[in-house]
């Protein structure tokens, strides 16, 4: 009989910041710049050279573990983590072990079932980013030589590590996201894991339902993408089921995932782990948080998405998925906030339902960030003022909708340039509607046999000859008129 | 004879239009080209950026008569600070051709100062050794006899202000490296509290220990120099960024009022009997310039050379994890991959004490021995800590010897480790504690010179210098010099 | 506590420090004399002592997030053994 197993995963998630100047020095923090042209005697570890701690990367820390509401340490300090690799100049990473600036915090993730998890943050420290290798082959295994930049040697980064309270691909890449949501509100860094901003680690360990003990984990590095880590984790938790099941023992190891084949291959096992022989930093001094300082950096706190999301629901009635969209990006919720103040908050529905679903459809047809976002509050707000008064019909909206991203103009030009206002003249209508029976007689006579499709595709023909403007409630009900004019004439 | 003359007395000369910066630089050059093939303090001479530097001191002077407090005046600086664009080796294989870049901030504030760096000195490896017989080039010999060694690990410096090469020199102190090479050599040599100085530049052997500090042959001298380097450093995080008062020097030599300490420790089992008597004069004389003197314990000396001996093998084993033959310094000439291409440029680049000090001190972080180890030596380190504490509630400052023992021969403690260790015994503690240590000359034992060292308060360097500054007025052993043969 | 070969290799590895057999041999008389030495330490009750890491106490020591000018690239790389395409050259990583 086969043992149901919970699969249990634990994350690592190493993010940088986005201070103008690296940690240890004030070189410039900066993707993308010629190999080699941000060091200094610092991030080249070059003889003689000491670290100085910036002091925005500290503030950074401590706001994002207030964002996931960790307590900050009163008295934090340094370790060196010693062990050699190209990337490392001084070939000793200074980081936190003991003493990290924050600790206990939680994020709370909201799963597609409605219900609500809550991910404890074990603990959030500060540390310096390594080079970059760029290996001449395939990868590091296959080269015959590797190039080394230091560019990004030195970047700060917060390691975020949850305690292993996840417990599927699901809830991972839901909370991956909930938690680059709420880095990226924090404005500390821009999170995005394509540039390796944002990097993760997923340890995964299966354990028999029910069983108090956790079962013995696997380190999965190398994951490049959300999607891949949920890969990731369904092939751990497949295999270590596969191993237990057949009576095996599952090895403490350290393993690489292969995206495009699907598969982890080991790095090191257990034995192999390195000794980092960790001791208190000696070159910086300890740091010293008071209250104080911790209040003051709250302050500094936005608005966060689940604090912006309730209110929407509360507020205007969204529902909580529609209200988990708009929050889903800083400028998502600013731009609906704004669009809102601007249509009415009778609107907010309106709003919410454009917003989510017109303007995200084009953003991702052109591959717009949440910082392009091709259309004003001014626009929006105009086209549905336009609605409401009955100026446009809903379905040339849409058109309009297409027309103001394009052009930029707002709704109220477009429609007085193209002539889309709609056409609720009765008399003109009834004139229309009569040509359009009139030039149908097929299907006048499936009307008059009881074929009430019949009449749909005369408003059809209707809404066609008027170019969409016609009023959609007026066009039925003069079709019916003139169907009927028509066949009591004959 | 301009080479003979005290640093103050040269910028004074100087200053006045006297006697040209070419003209000290010419003399300091001739000197150093006559003594130093048998002393062998220097591994770089940068005469034509001397006497560039020289010559545009003397042109600016025309105009401007503050150039600086150590104007005109030749130092030397020991090998294991940087000096942007003159080669620094640390006098190691591994940084045979390394040029630096930059500056280190001490030697900024020497170039501020007006000074004429004359060159580079010869150290132990990585400022690891007492008695200069490390280096990986050449051993350095001290002036008073070339057959006995000048100490170490600032042997160059040491030397070369002993044998009247340079009036001034800066040196490097973990464990002693200054004021025992000074006690060895005859001369002023102070390790500054540690804070003072900025170590931005200087390459780290032990982070929590070293200092940057002056050698001179008197203190006023020595006291100059300490005051051009001192001073706060945004670039050291640990740095303190204290400016120490300027001493005033002059009147009559008095010790009134002040209350000396002698711990016993300091005077056990390996002491010489000559270099005792030495020290205990000197302790009378401090008497009778109204010192009180009283014997006193520091329970836990015994144990700083252990503890000493975990936690600086321990930092510098990760200091100097940078030296792996990527980014600079020598690299293998061929290797199968990555891994021998850093056993193999390590091996070749680094000699027996520093590998030794390199594995003691890895061994002490590794899995399994953190706490046995190196937890236990920063454990210990408080207790030696509190002994002072506990010391300076009743003390202003405490006396001791410098060294247990004079210049020994060359060759004569290299085949075990542990004996050269042992010398360190009585400067060790007062770096585990960050305190400030100064030795001047109190005498001859045997026709080599004996080393007083005064130990002070954090940041009371100022006073330190003021309590050394009367015993030496009051003696003459700082105008003694050793008969170099070819000295003019 | 006498130090076994073994012991003395491992280190070594960590140290990425290459030695001969006979250094190995060497190392490993040295080294164990030396820490006989130093575990005297032993003998000293430290119960409830704290640690000094640092013998002058400091705290908060920051700097300002501006920018510096960064060293010249041609400078940086004029030290290195081997340089190409603006990098740092390495041999083939042979380890994890």
């Amino acid at each position: 009989m086969a043992t149901n197993w919970e699969v249990v995963v634990g994350l690592e998630v190493h993010v940088e910041l986005s201070t103008e100047t690296k940690v240890w020095c004030s070189c410039k923090n900066e993707f993308g710049a010629p190999p080699n042209t941000n060091v200094c005697p610092v991030c080249l570890a070059l003889p003689g050279s000491l670290p100085v701690l910036n002091a925005t990367a500290l503030e950074y820390i401590i706001k994002a573990g207030l964002a996931m509401n960790c307590s900050i340490a009163r008295y934090s300090k340094f370790d060196r983590k010693n062990y050699f690799y190209p990337d490392s100049p001084s070939n000793y990473q200074i980081s936190q072990l003991d003493l990290p600036v924050c600790e206990n915090g939680y994020v709370e993730i909201t799963l597609r079932d409605g219900s609500i998890r809550r991910i404890r943050i074990k603990r959030i420290h500060l540390e310096n980013d390594a080079g970059k290798l760029v290996h001449a082959g395939d990868d590091v295994a296959e080269g015959e030589s590797s190039l080394v930049d230091y560019n990004r040697a030195g970047v700060p980064l917060i390691e975020i590590v949850t305690e292993p309270d996840l417990r599927s691909a699901e809830e991972a890449g839901v909370f991956l996201t909930k938690l680059r949501s709420i880095i990226k509100y924090c404005g500390v860094s821009d999170v995005k894991m394509e540039e390796g901003s944002m990097r993760c680690d997923v340890n995964t360990s299966v354990r028999p339902n029910g069983a108090e003990e956790y079962g013995t984990r696997s380190e999965l590095k190398n994951v490049n993408s959300f999607s891949a880590a949920m890969r990731g984790i369904e092939y751990e938790a497949k295999r270590h089921i596969a191993v237990l099941e057949a009576g095996g023992r599952i090895d403490q190891e350290t393993r690489s995932w292969r995206d495009t084949k699907g598969i982890s291959v080991v790095l090191r096992s257990k034995e192999d782990a390195e000794d980092y022989r960790y001791f208190p930093e000696p070159d910086l001094p300890p740091v010293v948080i008071t209250e104080v300082d911790v209040e003051r950096i709250r302050a500094t706190l936005p608005e966060l998405p689940d604090t912006i999301m309730h209110r929407l629901m509360n507020q205007y009635g969204l529902s909580a998925y529609d209200a988990s969209i708009i929050v889903s990006e800083k400028e998502f919720a600013e731009w609906f906030s704004r669009t809102v103040a601007l249509a009415g908050a009778e609107n907010a529905k309106a709003v919410a339902n454009w917003q989510i679903n017109e303007l995200n459809r084009t953003m991702n047809a052109r591959g717009l960030g949440p910082d392009q976002i091709p259309l004003t509050p001014d626009q929006l707000a105009g086209m549905l003022r336009l609605m409401e008064k009955g100026v446009i019909s809903g379905k040339i909206a849409k058109t309009i909708f297409e027309k103001m991203v394009e052009s930029g103009k707002d709704a109220e030009a477009i429609v007085r340039e193209e002539g889309l206002s709609q056409v609720a003249d009765e008399g003109e209508l009834l004139k229309v509607a009569m040509e359009v029976v009139a030039a149908n007689p097929k299907v006048v006579e499936d009307w008059k046999s009881g074929k009430t499709a019949a009449a749909q595709f005369l408003v059809g023909q209707l809404m066609k000859a008027t170019r969409g403007r016609a009023n959609p409630q007026l066009a039925v009900k003069l079709v019916t008129e003139a169907l009927e004019k028509f066949t009591s004439q004959q | 004879m301009s080479y003979k003359l005290s640093a103050t007395r040269l910028n004074r000369l100087f200053t006045a239009g006297e006697l040209s910066a070419v003209e000290i630089t010419e003399a300091t050059l001739r000197r150093i080209e006559e003594v130093d093939p048998q002393v062998r303090a220097f591994l770089t001479l940068t005469a034509d950026r001397a006497l560039e530097r020289a010559r545009k001191l003397d042109s600016r002077r025309r105009s401007d008569s503050d150039l600086g407090p150590l104007a005109g005046v030749p130092v030397a600086v020991k090998d294991n600070m940087c000096t942007d664009g003159v080669r620094t080796t640390c006098a190691s294989h591994i940084l045979e051709s390394y040029t630096p870049p930059y500056d280190a901030t001490v030697v900024e504030h020497l170039r501020a100062s007006g000074a004429i760096i004359i060159g580079k000195t010869n150290m132990d490896e990585f400022a690891m050794g007492s008695s200069g017989e490390n280096s990986a080039f050449f051993a350095t010999h001290n002036p008073w006899d070339l057959s006995k060694v000048p100490g170490g690990s600032s042997s160059g410096s040491a030397a070369a202000v002993a044998a009247e090469e340079v009036p001034l020199s800066l040196g490097s102190d973990t464990g002693g490296s200054i004021r025992q090479p000074a006690a060895l050599c005859g001369i002023v040599g102070l390790k500054p509290t540690y804070g003072y100085v900025s170590r931005y530049g200087l390459v780290a052997f032990a982070s929590s220990l070293d200092q940057i500090g002056p050698f001179a042959r008197d203190v006023e001298d020595g006291a100059r120099l300490f005051e051009v380097i001192a001073g706060g450093d945004r670039r050291d995080s640990t740095n303190a960024g204290k400016t120490p008062p300027q001493v005033k020097f002059g009147g009559e030599p008095s010790l009134k009022g002040v209350r000396l300490g002698v711990p016993k420790e300091y005077f056990g089992a390996g002491i010489d009997p000559e270099v005792k008597a030495r020290v205990d004069e000197a302790i009378v004389q401090m008497q009778a310039l109204g010192a009180t003197v009283d014997e006193c314990s520091l329970p836990h000396t015994d144990y700083a050379l252990s503890a000493y001996y975990i936690i600086a093998p321990a930092e510098c084993s990760a200091n100097l994890a940078r030296f792996d033959g990527v980014k600079y310094g020598h690299r293998t000439a061929e290797s199968s991959g990555l891994l021998e291409m850093y056993q193999k440029s390590r091996r070749e680049g680094f000699g027996p004490e520093v590998t030794r000090r390199i594995m003691i001190g890895t061994y002490a972080l590794s899995s399994g021995y953190y706490d046995a180890y190196y937890k236990k030596a920063q454990q210990v380190r408080t207790l030696v800590m509190r002994d002072f504490e506990a010391a300076f509630q009743k003390f202003d400052a405490l006396v001791t010897p410098t060294s247990p023992i004079a210049a020994w021969g060359m060759g004569e403690k290299t085949d075990d480790p542990l004996t050269m260790y042992l010398a360190d015994v009585c400067t060790i503690p007062v770096n585990l504690a960050g305190l400030p240590g100064l030795s001047l000359p109190c005498g001859m034992a045997g026709g080599l010179p004996v080393g007083l060292q005064l130990i002070g308060k954090h940041f009371d360097d100022a006073r330190l210098l003021q309590m050394a500054w009367a015993y030496e007025k009051s003696t003459q052993h700082h105008e003694a010099r050793p008969a170099l043969e070819g000295g003019r | 506590m006498a130090l076994t070969r073994s012991q003395v290799e491992h280190v070594a590895r960590l140290a990425r420090l290459g030695l001969t057999e006979a250094e190995k041999q060497l190392y490993t008389e040295q080294l164990t004399r030396i820490l006989e030495h130093v575990e005297s330490l032993d003998r000293l009750d430290t119960t409830d002592v704290p640690p000094t890491y640092h013998a002058v106490a400091l705290q908060n020591v920051l700097r300002e997030d501006k920018p510096h000018q960064s060293l010249d690239r041609e400078k940086v790389l004029s030290q290195a053994p081997e340089a190409e395409a603006g990098c740092f050259k390495v041999p083939k990583i042979t380890e994890g």
